[in-house]
């Protein structure tokens, strides 16, 4: 969704430069348990989150997400810029 | 001679009707004439068809797509509707987390309930409060979005005379006037709401149902995006369509050169994308009185022709009343599953 906004990628395009970006192949990207594991290892947040000290959700994950993905997200750069980072 | 087996699927309206292979093919190839002829585009292939035929008559109350054609949703007025049409006592950033961590959804939008930027104006950034809310909350896009909702323009609670009324009294200068100036308020309030939705750090804006009140509706729509897109191209805009065919209320009205009224999906995108937009909404509209097989024929033909046409990123309109969904409150989804599956497979879309 985040490439079809930032770059107006159409959706096999989209998913191809995720799974580069993920090193994941586009069977493992479509499917839930792989995709579990790979963003709870990269800390890009998952639908649940236990254990809460371990999990990203919201903002932090939306840097990671910006910076794995070569992304600005817009939500990120207000935050930096009101929390002066 | 025994009877032919028939299958079970659905007319526009959602009522339940048991169809025979013959007729259910039939009933497919006279809704992909239908779109060839008034789009002037492809019909279908025959492999295509065939394709479809196995979509509707496929065992089972729910069908999917094949792994690894899943797709991404967008939707509008997503985070109110938990409010407004369930009457559930939420506020609006905790919809947009349960949209995201109990839906599933890949995006929704926080929208007003009298969902238009006419209204949002007045409480625009207020609007932006509940966005700034949600978006440190949750991890997937979230728009703003509304209507650009042109019929509210008009007097006694807008400023423009009411080119409805005008037009049936053959007024018709006065009322094409009437359009142009709702237009520019149009235009100026849906550019406010989006400064204020960037400045809070949405990532997108969602500019829904437009061309609702007809072709001048539609320039609405595509003259503020293409202003967004200028002031603030790191918020991306999507265009979602009121329907297949924008009406001439104006007649007259032209973007680039071209004559809104008239046109069909495989060209409003044109359009869109002339106007910088980076998603484009498409809506078929569903004939209650005809067959689910009638209606999905005739919405691939047409979003297939769009999808094709297009460089941007396309999301079907799947609610009631359009692209192949029955015009019902409480969706099916037996049908739902297969037009999602017919739209994906078929017609090819990026989003629903």
């Amino acid at each position: 969704m985040r490439l079809q906004l930032a770059k107006k990628m159409k959706i096999n395009e989209a998913k191809a430069y995720v799974a580069e970006k993920l090193n994941v192949t586009l069977e493992e990207l479509c499917d839930v348990v792989t995709m579990s594991e790979v963003r709870e290892d990269l800390g890009l947040g998952l639908a649940h989150v236990e254990p809460c000290a371990e999990a990203n959700a919201g903002m932090e994950a939306k840097f990671k997400i910006a910076k794995l993905l070569g992304i600005q997200i817009n939500s990120v750069e207000k935050f930096k810029e009101r929390a002066g980072i | 001679m025994s009877e032919s087996k028939k299958y079970f699927t659905r007319m526009g309206d959602g009522a339940i009707v048991y169809m025979t292979e013959e007729e259910i093919r039939q009933d497919i190839e006279a809704g992909v004439q239908d779109a060839a002829k008034r789009g002037k585009i492809d019909p279908l292939t025959e492999e295509e068809k065939e394709k479809l035929y196995q979509i509707i008559a496929m065992p089972g109350s729910l069908v999917g797509v094949e792994h690894g054609m899943q797709v991404v949703t967008s939707n509008d007025s997503g985070s109110d509707k938990i409010n407004t049409k369930c009457g559930i006592p939420t506020s609006r950033d905790t919809n947009a987390m349960i949209h995201e961590r109990l839906l599933g959804c890949d995006s929704v939008d926080i929208g007003y309930s009298d969902y238009n930027y006419k209204t949002v104006k007045g409480v625009a950034k207020r609007e932006a409060t509940v966005l700034k809310q949600a978006l440190n909350k949750c991890t997937m896009p979230l728009f703003y979005g509304a209507m650009p909702n042109l019929g509210f323009y008009t007097k006694p609670d807008g400023p423009v005379d009411n080119w409805a009324v005008l037009l049936p009294e053959g007024k018709i200068k006065e009322a094409m006037t009437a359009q142009e100036e709702a237009v520019e308020h149009a235009v100026r309030d849906m550019v406010y709401v989006a400064e204020q939705m960037h400045d809070v750090g949405a990532d997108a804006f969602m500019l829904d149902t437009s061309g609702a009140a007809g072709d001048a509706d539609f320039l609405a729509a595509l003259k503020a995006t293409e202003i967004i897109n200028e002031r603030f191209p790191d918020m991306p805009v999507e265009i979602g369509m009121a329907g297949e065919f924008v009406l001439g209320m104006h007649g007259k009205l032209k973007y680039k050169d071209v004559r809104l009224a008239g046109l069909y999906p495989h060209k409003q995108v044109k359009m869109v994308e002339e106007a910088g937009g980076s998603i484009f909404g498409v809506v078929v509209n569903t004939n209650s009185n005809k067959s689910f097989p009638w209606n999905i024929g005739r919405v691939c033909t047409f979003v297939k022709a769009c999808t094709e046409a297009a460089s941007i990123p396309v999301h079907a309109n799947v609610g009631m009343g359009v692209c192949g969904i029955p015009m019902v409150e409480n969706l099916p989804t037996d049908i739902v599953a297969r037009a999602d599956k017919a739209l994906i497979e078929i017609g090819k879309i990026d989003g629903l």
